[in-house]
Order: C-alpha cells, then structure tokens, then sequence
C-alpha cells in the first residue's frame, strides 16, 4: 500500500526523490502544484479506493510524502 | 447605509465592536452576538430597499432548507451522486436566476451579497457529499451564512474554518493580538478604499473622458488599463482589509484576499495572490474536481491536455460568474487561455528550465506578466469591447 502511494507520488511529480526522501516540500519545491494534487487524488481514489476530498486538507497539511502516508493511513 | 461606505457605517460599526472587545477581553463565547450584529446590520443596510430584503431572506431560507436537508438525506443514504446532483442544483438555482434574468429584463434574486453567500451555502452542499460536514445546526449555519463583515463581497470563508472559530473560546492574550492586529487591517484598508482607491478613481474619470474624444490618442487607453487596474486593486484589497480586519475584531479569523498581487512573476502566481478566497474556492469546488473527474475517465489523451481544459472552464466559469456579459465572458476565457499557455511553457520549454531562476528571466517574466494582468483587467472593464465595436 505505502510502496503504491509512493509510486503514484513519484509518477505524478516525475521525481523519485518523494521516494527516497519522505520529508521532501512538495509544493514548496514546485514537485507538485494544483494539477498534480488533484492527479493524486483521483489515483488514489482509483487505485487504494481512498477518497480524501479536495478542500478537506489543507496544502500544509500535505506538503511531505510523510504527512500524505499518514493521512492515508488514518483514512484506512 | 451601505458596507464600509459613508460615515453612518462607521460609527454603527464602532459602536457594535464594543461589545464585541469586552467580551473578548472577558474570555466569552462571541458567536451568539456576532450573530445577532449580522442581523441588525443585515435591516439597517436592506430595510431601505424591501425588495432586496426578501430576496435575502427567502435565499437564506432556501439555503438552510437545501443545505439541512441535503445532510439527513446524505447521512441515511450515503454518497449517492444522482441526489447529490439535484440538490447541488437546487442549491446553484437562485445564483442562476439572478445572473441570467437580466439577459430577459428582469431582476430574480437581485440582492447585494448573493454571490458571495451562494459561495458558502454551495461549498456546504458539497462538503456534505465529500462526507466531511455532518450537521448543520441552525445558529452556527446562521452565524457562517450572514456573517456580515464579509456578506456583500467576501472574502470567501470556509464553513468547516468558521466553525473552529465559533466553537472556541480564543485566551486573552491572543484575543488581544488579534484585536491588534484586526485595528491595524482595518486602517490600512481604510487607506487604500479612501485615500488610494478615491484619488485613482478622480484620476481615472478624468482619462475615461479624454479617451472618449474621437482623435484620442492610443497612450489615454493604455493609461486608463492601468489606472483601472490599481483602482480595482486598492478598491478591493481596500474593502477586503477592512472585512477582514473587522472579523478579527469579532475573534473569526476570515482569510486574507490579497498578497501583493503585482508581485506576480507568471499568471498562476497572480491567482495565488489575487483575490485568493475566490481562486482558491474555484480551484478546490471546481478545477481538482474536474482534473480528478477527467483522470478518472480518461477524458484527454495526455495530462497537459487536461490540465488546459480545465484551466479554461475553470477560468470562464468564473468569468461568466461575474456576470452573463461579452467583456466578463472574455476576461474568463483570456486567464484560462494565459493559465494553460503557461502550463504548456513551463511543462514543455528547455529554455524555461534553463534560465527560470536567472535574475534577468525574472525581471522579463515579471514586467511581461503585470502587462498581461493590466491587459485582462482592461477587458474587464467593458472599455476593451467599447473600443473594438466603437
């Protein structure tokens, strides 16, 4: 499950580096930008069946791979 | 009366935050009496024009009805999209009727503020789909739907946001800093609506006439882009301050609407920094659900392409949201054609890779996109197609 939600992160961003470092800024850094979040969002919904609303977290709240892991997990 | 115009404003305004500051400094609940300002501000404004007043309180009505009973039907038969749609529908209907009944001469739903108050009771309907709101409860939904710092023009505030506030009592000392720092925005926008905003608005009377003379020269046109854009900007960012600036009074801490918007170095900054609430609402209840809609379908063949059409609907939704006209209608479709233009050059471009983080880029990319800004806010005006069909 982790390793898919990475993948997905990776694949969207096309950087493997959300990977390797998981307090990676993914908005700061511009590695993932309103286009990409709402790419992720429908991944994630497709691929895990976890529906995480577009205006239910904030930009802060999922600005690492880690935060966005543990907000999965929370929703499992 | 009207908001934030004219001295009986005011000196309402002063006298109702009283109250408000003393019961902040006690450490009490302010919800119920912000509540109950909304109301007598909501007569004082309306009473003048009966018309605007039923409408208002026939939308509010309509508004809890829809939104109440959207969360008992949602809660007993869990994410169903066909029921959802219908009321999401019901819900978008008076905002409908008062864009389009002025294309056959008539005025439906016609008030100040049903707008921004179709913003927050529509959010609600679909924040109760995405199962993320699950109760309504009347006060709260009153004090959110009438806030009135912010009822006629924004900014846009989030119901699940205003809820933290109204729930919480905020300690003393950081009530005091709010208060602080509410006074200090309520100033400043009183600066920028009355100082600025007035003198650029002479300024710009004086341009409008010369540039309706028949030899005007080009530059009155070009003087007048930019004079309206920095009214627009002072005017707006003016009121803004001071609702937000007023809210904080009110220990509700409504979101900023402007952060130095030309600033902007590319179009999709300028949308994270002008009128912010606005474009970050269409982007959350509009953009990611149409980008999330088409992935899921596999509408466009690549993701450029997707994201280009979702930056024009996107765009002109909100430029036909400002009202059904040529001029509005254009200005949408100009930001979404600028957004995806964009989209494509930083996506594709090796020169804009390259050179992104020179200084002399930055400079260029700065002064190309402040013209461009300048240029959509000229549509906006009307006076572009004026002079096109002139």
């Amino acid at each position: 499950m982790e390793e898919k939600i990475l993948d997905l992160l990776a694949e969207i961003c096309e950087d493997d580096i959300v990977k390797e470092d998981l307090k990676t800024e993914l908005f700061q850094s511009g590695l993932l930008d309103s286009l990409g979040f709402a790419e992720f969002l429908a991944g994630i919904e497709e691929e895990c069946s976890i529906v995480i609303a577009p205006s239910e977290v904030t930009r802060e709240e999922m600005d690492t791979p880690e935060k966005i892991l543990n907000l999965v997990k929370s929703k499992c | 009366m009207s908001f934030y115009e004219g001295l009986s404003f005011f000196i309402c305004l002063f006298l109702f935050l009283i109250p408000a500051v003393i019961l902040g400094i006690m450490e009490k609940k302010m919800g119920h009496y912000t509540l109950a300002v909304s109301l007598v501000f909501i007569v004082l404004v309306f009473g003048h024009s009966p018309g605007q007043f039923l409408y208002l309180l026939l939308f509010y009505g309509w508004s809890y009805l829809v939104v109440r009973g959207y969360a008992a039907v949602r809660a007993k038969n869990g994410r169903n999209q066909k029921q959802y749609y219908l009321f999401l529908a019901a819900m978008l209907l008076p905002l409908i009727l008062c864009k389009l009944s002025p294309l056959f001469h008539m005025n439906i739903f016609g008030f100040t503020g049903i707008s921004y108050m179709s913003f927050r009771s529509i959010q609600m309907v679909i924040e109760i789909y995405d199962g993320i709101i699950l109760e309504v409860p009347l006060l709260e939904f009153s004090g959110f739907l009438l806030f009135f710092p912010s009822i006629s023009s924004g900014p846009i505030d989030r119901s699940r946001r205003f809820h933290d506030d109204w729930m919480r009592i905020l300690p003393r000392a950081e009530y005091l800093d709010m208060l602080a720092e509410g006074i200090f925005k309520l100033l400043l926008g009183l600066v920028y609506k009355l100082a600025l905003g007035t003198q650029l608005y002479t300024l710009l009377t004086i341009c409008e006439q010369s540039m309706g003379r028949r030899d005007a020269p080009w530059y009155f046109a070009a003087g007048y882009a930019w004079l309206y854009g920095f009214y627009l900007f002072f005017d707006f960012a003016g009121y803004s301050l001071m609702a937000v600036g007023t809210a904080y009074i009110l220990g509700v801490r409504l979101p900023d609407n402007f952060r130095a918007p030309f600033r902007s170095l590319d179009i999709k900054e300028f949308w994270d920094r002008w009128h912010i609430t606005l474009s970050h609402w269409f982007r959350d209840f509009l953009f990611t659900r149409f980008i999330m809609k088409c992935s899921k379908k596999k509408w466009f063949s690549t993701r450029l392409n997707r994201a280009c059409a979702g930056f024009i609907v996107n765009m002109g939704v909100m430029g036909l949201w400002h009202g059904v006209t040529p001029s509005y209608i254009l200005y949408g479709l100009y930001h979404g054609i600028l957004l995806s233009a964009t989209e494509v050059y930083q996506k594709k471009s090796g020169f804009y890779k390259k050179y992104k983080n020179r200084k002399l880029y930055k400079a260029v990319s700065w002064l190309l996109t402040i013209n461009l800004v300048i240029f959509g806010f000229f549509i906006f005006s009307g006076k572009f197609l004026e002079l096109l069909t002139a």
